[in-house]
């Protein structure tokens, strides 16, 4: 029964042929959470990857004498906004696999907060995929995932973890929390893999 | 499991749901900042006093936005009444308030929720009302629903507005609090007090609440409505006064 | 972010139940408080609500909403207990 409400224009929408299908140009940053902002003091953040041999973890200060990247990238929401050429700086998963020996091929992010995302870990090496401590120059907001967030760039954005804390490698793709609740286990904005 | 909760108050069946075509038969100016928006329903089965609804807007290639607004009226009939706030950043509100006029048909949705619900021909456990800025929709709802019934169980509204000028209902809330059974109106202004106020303006603090409110000691049933940091503030200091939590309730409208 | 009352989801749930889910009272599996949905907390934005424990702010419950689909998932919690109206006689 749904009708055009008189008057109503709803968004401004740009098309750009950097735009996976479906989605909308936005220039502020839309906050999206699935619970509190967690307040995490760098003095306690802590990064680890757990394999199934063993685990490595990096505290703030080791975390920022490892290799810093430069990141201009557009991101995409599933929620229809894409950002263009954004600018971030972080660690490459390539860093921090450097010494990681492991057997498995699935990757489970977890943050502080509770909450989880899974990408195979092909996903994250070779330059995809980022540990990122700064947007537009400054330290990012915890709304925005500070201290430190997963940037996956090439996925849509639920798959940058906020609050990251810690990658669990896994012998099969196992669906994180959006990932059990109706979102796409993969989740390419190319292929619009928003649901299952 | 049924002991420890309250299920006696306000939580009993309201008419159920659906998708209804409103049709805006008058516009007011509430405030400088809100308006007041009468709807006859098509098929509107009547809702109970605090409940709410949903509006859908659709813009024309599609896309479409939808909010929840307290419903300022209640009973079997089928105009609805809503009072809107314009949010500086909304969506859907600055249309309400500043685009829609009469004749308008708007996508409706409800009546909705019946647990932020009181009727009248209860058990006259004394009801206190607090509400913040728009909050005191739902609550007007209320205080009107139980004189329109001549119910006498003593009520009082504690109401945080910004200014006079900003007074949802102005006119109705006195004439609320000059009847037999008086609804007791207790007006705190957070920004600018009229001349002669006897307190400055001012964020309402927790001496002044509990000063303003039914003590816990008679075991009122609280409604408070208002932004999520004034329902947040207002309800934690209420269970320190004492109040038993299961006998407030609450809606959060966001903000701050 | 702020969050809302469970009472807010009155309206997307109404389109799924014939009864009204947020008066339903719940038991959390996290801290075994017991209470109606209506006073869970609950974050929503585009993406879809997230319905937390008062109490503890264990998810209780997720609905996620597609333009043709929708998942509703209630993890967090064990059976719910609705009200029934007693029938006359």
């Amino acid at each position: 029964m749904s009708f055009i409400t008189r008057g109503f224009g709803g968004r401004s929408r740009e098309r750009d042929d950097r735009l996976p299908p479906g989605q909308t140009l936005v220039h502020d940053f839309p906050v999206l959470s699935a619970g509190p902002t967690p307040e995490v003091d760098t003095a306690e953040w802590e990064f680890t990857i757990r394999t199934e041999s063993g685990s490595q973890s990096w505290n703030w200060d080791e975390f920022m004498a490892l290799d810093i990247d430069e990141v201009s990238t557009d991101i995409h929401c599933v929620t229809h906004w894409s950002k263009l050429g954004t600018s971030w700086r972080g660690v490459s998963l390539d860093t921090l696999f450097e010494h990681v020996e492991t057997e498995y091929d699935y990757v489970m992010a977890h943050s502080y907060g509770g909450y989880t995302t899974n990408v195979p870990l092909d996903e994250l090496l070779d330059g995809k995929a980022w540990v990122a401590f700064e947007f537009d120059g400054e330290p990012l907001d915890p709304e925005h995932g500070g201290p430190a967030r997963l940037l996956v760039p090439h996925l849509y954005f639920w798959k940058s973890a906020k609050w990251v804390r810690g990658l669990e490698m896994m012998p099969s793709d196992e669906p994180g929390f959006w990932e059990q609740n109706g979102y796409h286990i993969h989740g390419d904005p190319w292929k619009e893999e928003r649901y299952w | 499991m049924s002991d420890t909760i309250d299920t006696t108050a306000g939580i009993r069946a309201v008419p159920r749901a659906g998708w209804h075509v409103g049709t805006v038969v008058a516009v007011h100016r509430e405030t400088p900042n809100a308006t007041r928006l009468e709807l006859e329903v098509d098929g509107w089965p009547g809702n109970a006093p605090g409940q709410h609804l949903d509006v859908r807007l659709t813009a024309p290639d599609g896309y479409t936005a939808s909010r929840s607004y307290s419903i300022a009226s209640s009973g079997d009939s089928s105009r609805v009444v809503l009072a809107v706030d314009k949010l500086p950043d909304g969506e859907v509100s600055p249309f309400l308030v500043d685009e829609v006029r009469a004749g308008d048909k708007l996508e409706l949705h409800g009546p909705l929720g019946a647990f932020f619900v009181w009727r009248p021909g209860g058990d006259h456990r004394p009801v206190q009302l607090i509400a913040g800025g728009s909050g005191v929709v739902p609550l007007y709802a209320i205080a009107s629903a139980r004189a329109e019934a001549g119910d006498e169980t003593p009520f009082r509204l504690l109401y945080s507005v910004r200014t006079p000028d900003d007074v949802y209902f102005a006119r109705e809330l006195k004439a609320l609090a000059g009847t037999s059974a008086p609804l007791r109106l207790d007006l705190v202004y957070t920004r600018r007090a009229p001349d002669g106020w006897p307190t400055p303006p001012g964020r309402i603090t927790r001496e002044a609440l509990e000063a303003a409110v039914v003590p816990a000691a008679q075991h009122p049933l609280v409604y408070v409505c208002g932004s999520t940091g004034f329902v947040e503030r207002v309800a934690d200091w209420l269970v320190g006064f004492g109040h038993d939590a299961r006998s407030i309730r609450t809606e959060r409208y966001g903000g701050m | 972010m702020t969050h809302l009352d469970g009472n807010s989801l009155a309206g997307p749930l109404s389109e799924f139940f014939a009864f009204d889910v947020t008066v339903a009272v719940a038991k959390c599996e996290g801290c075994g408080s017991i209470a109606e949905l209506a006073r869970a907390m609950v974050y929503s934005s585009d993406a879809g609500s997230v319905v937390r424990c008062d109490s503890c702010g264990q998810v209780l419950m997720t609905l996620v909403e597609s333009e043709d689909r929708a998942w509703i998932r209630f993890t967090g919690m064990g059976a719910i207990e609705v009200a029934r109206t007693p029938t006359a006689g």
